[in-house]
């Protein structure tokens, strides 16, 4: 993870090793039937905030005003930071070794269950402040529902994600707004974003298998009851921004969570992990 | 033969002298991320919880901590990641709000934190936002947000409109 070395106890394994051996018990953890469904749902929550936060990165020191650059980098930072706990529960539930950092930086593209939409390249603001809308309003809702999961390590990792999570929605909604209805120019770009982006939304709803495996066993809620409240807040946010919802299919594009991307992640992955995969095992 | 271990009450005195390695004028103590200490037998437990997921500064902070607690001379110890219940900053002491103000630093005002509801938004686009922030500097009320983020995660960036003069401000979380 791009974060200071852990300088303290440079055996991260053994340490992660020491710190799950005092958390709370949880018995999704161990549960052999659910062990494939959980491990890859955690991956899916793990990296659809790695390939988000990544790509918010991508502006720092780029954005269009020095407020703007160091908000989009400090959400990047909150995402980053939540990948971190996803990622490394999910290398506890596999019980290979693997940590979150593996995880993260060995895995190749069909190994990723990220969401397509978060994988698209940024464009312009437009596009990434929409994608960060239209994402942070189901990531928000999903939280909010898992806080209560029934994996006590799923909650409290939830609980504090959440926290980052309303101001990030806070925020992307207020700059929906403020673009939307703002120049002629700034409502075209945001409305082109809008349309540009807008088959890619549906597979957050569109639940398979895992998703239902992790319903089931009361980890998470059914994506079928958090898509009436996205609706709501999308509704609310482009009709106060003046744009207008499109009429077009909104899950055109599905399959990132199976691990079928765009051309798009591949390019992503081959900078995030180029110091992990040419110097292998490299660290500060 | 047996070493007398020192008491909880020390530890956490000696804790209250490890400073915040970005805002050093508060301590790990004052910004209530230190949630336990503990002895488990011989072995000194100290649970510390993150301030947000992604701060850089949570790896330094351990090692502060260990550091500090190492030249006190405890050798056999454990530092404790601890999720739950997330940290707010409702556990900044009054003391820590104190040194805050006086650094230059808006402290937290309680009760504020973003819900991610649209109703604080309409509000602050009307620019009617109940939320005052007092100028840490001249104590005036008549201040505005420039970015809801700052130099560090856990700050957003305000302006007087008296004094003229820009400042931070210790967002409630």
């Amino acid at each position: 993870m791009p974060s200071l070395p852990d300088a303290a106890t440079p055996d991260a394994a053994a340490l992660a090793k020491q710190a799950a051996a005092h958390q709370s018990h949880d018995p999704h953890v161990a549960d052999v039937d659910l062990q494939p469904a959980l491990f890859d749902w955690l991956c899916r929550m793990g990296d659809n905030s790695l390939v988000l936060g990544h790509r918010l990165s991508e502006w720092c020191g780029h954005g269009p005003a020095l407020e703007e650059d160091i908000a989009l980098a400090n959400t990047a930072l909150d995402l980053i930071g939540q990948t971190q706990m996803w990622l490394a529960l999910a290398g506890e539930v596999e019980d290979a070794g693997r940590t979150a950092d593996d995880l993260a930086y060995l895995r190749d593209t069909s190994k990723f269950r990220n969401l397509k939409l978060v994988e698209l390249p940024n464009d312009d603001l437009a596009v990434t402040l929409m994608r960060g809308f239209l994402f942070d309003a189901f990531h928000f809702e999903l939280l909010k529902e898992l806080a209560g999961s029934s994996s006590p390590r799923v909650a409290e990792i939830a609980a504090k994600a959440l926290k980052e999570v309303s101001y990030h929605l806070e925020r992307s909604s207020d700059l929906v707004v403020r673009l939307g209805d703002g120049t002629t120019e700034s409502h075209e770009r945001m409305q082109a974003a809008l349309n540009r982006l807008w088959p890619y939304t549906g597979e957050m709803f569109k639940a398979d298998g895992v998703d239902e495996a992790v319903a089931e066993a009361g980890i998470a809620p059914k994506l079928s009851d958090v898509l009436p409240v996205w609706q709501r807040t999308v509704d609310d946010v482009l009709s106060e921004a003046t744009l207008a919802k499109p009429d077009r299919k909104f899950d055109a594009q599905t399959g990132g969570k199976q691990g079928r991307h765009t051309e798009h992640l591949g390019f992503l992955l081959a900078e995030m992990q180029f110091l992990q995969r040419a110097y292998p095992g490299a660290s500060w | 033969m047996t070493t007398l271990l020192p008491s909880t009450d020390q530890v956490w005195d000696w804790l209250s002298e490890v400073p915040d390695p970005e805002i050093p004028v508060v301590s790990v103590t004052d910004l209530g991320i230190v949630r336990e200490v503990r002895w488990d037998e011989g072995t000194l437990v100290v649970a510390v919880t993150p301030t947000y997921s992604g701060c850089p500064a949570t790896a330094v902070i351990d090692l502060m901590i260990e550091t500090h607690l190492r030249e006190k001379g405890i050798d056999d110890l454990r530092l404790e990641r601890r999720l739950s219940p997330p940290w707010t900053t409702d556990w900044v002491s009054e003391e820590g709000r104190d040194k805050l103000r006086a650094y230059g630093i808006a402290p937290p005002v309680d009760g504020t934190a973003s819900d991610g509801m649209t109703a604080g938004r309409a509000a602050r686009l009307s620019g009617k936002s109940n939320l005052v922030i007092v100028c840490p500097r001249c104590g005036s009320n008549q201040t505005e947000r420039v970015s809801q983020f700052g130099s560090t995660p856990c700050k957003a960036s305000y302006r007087c409109r008296d004094c003229l003069e820009p400042f931070d401000y210790f967002k409630c979380h």
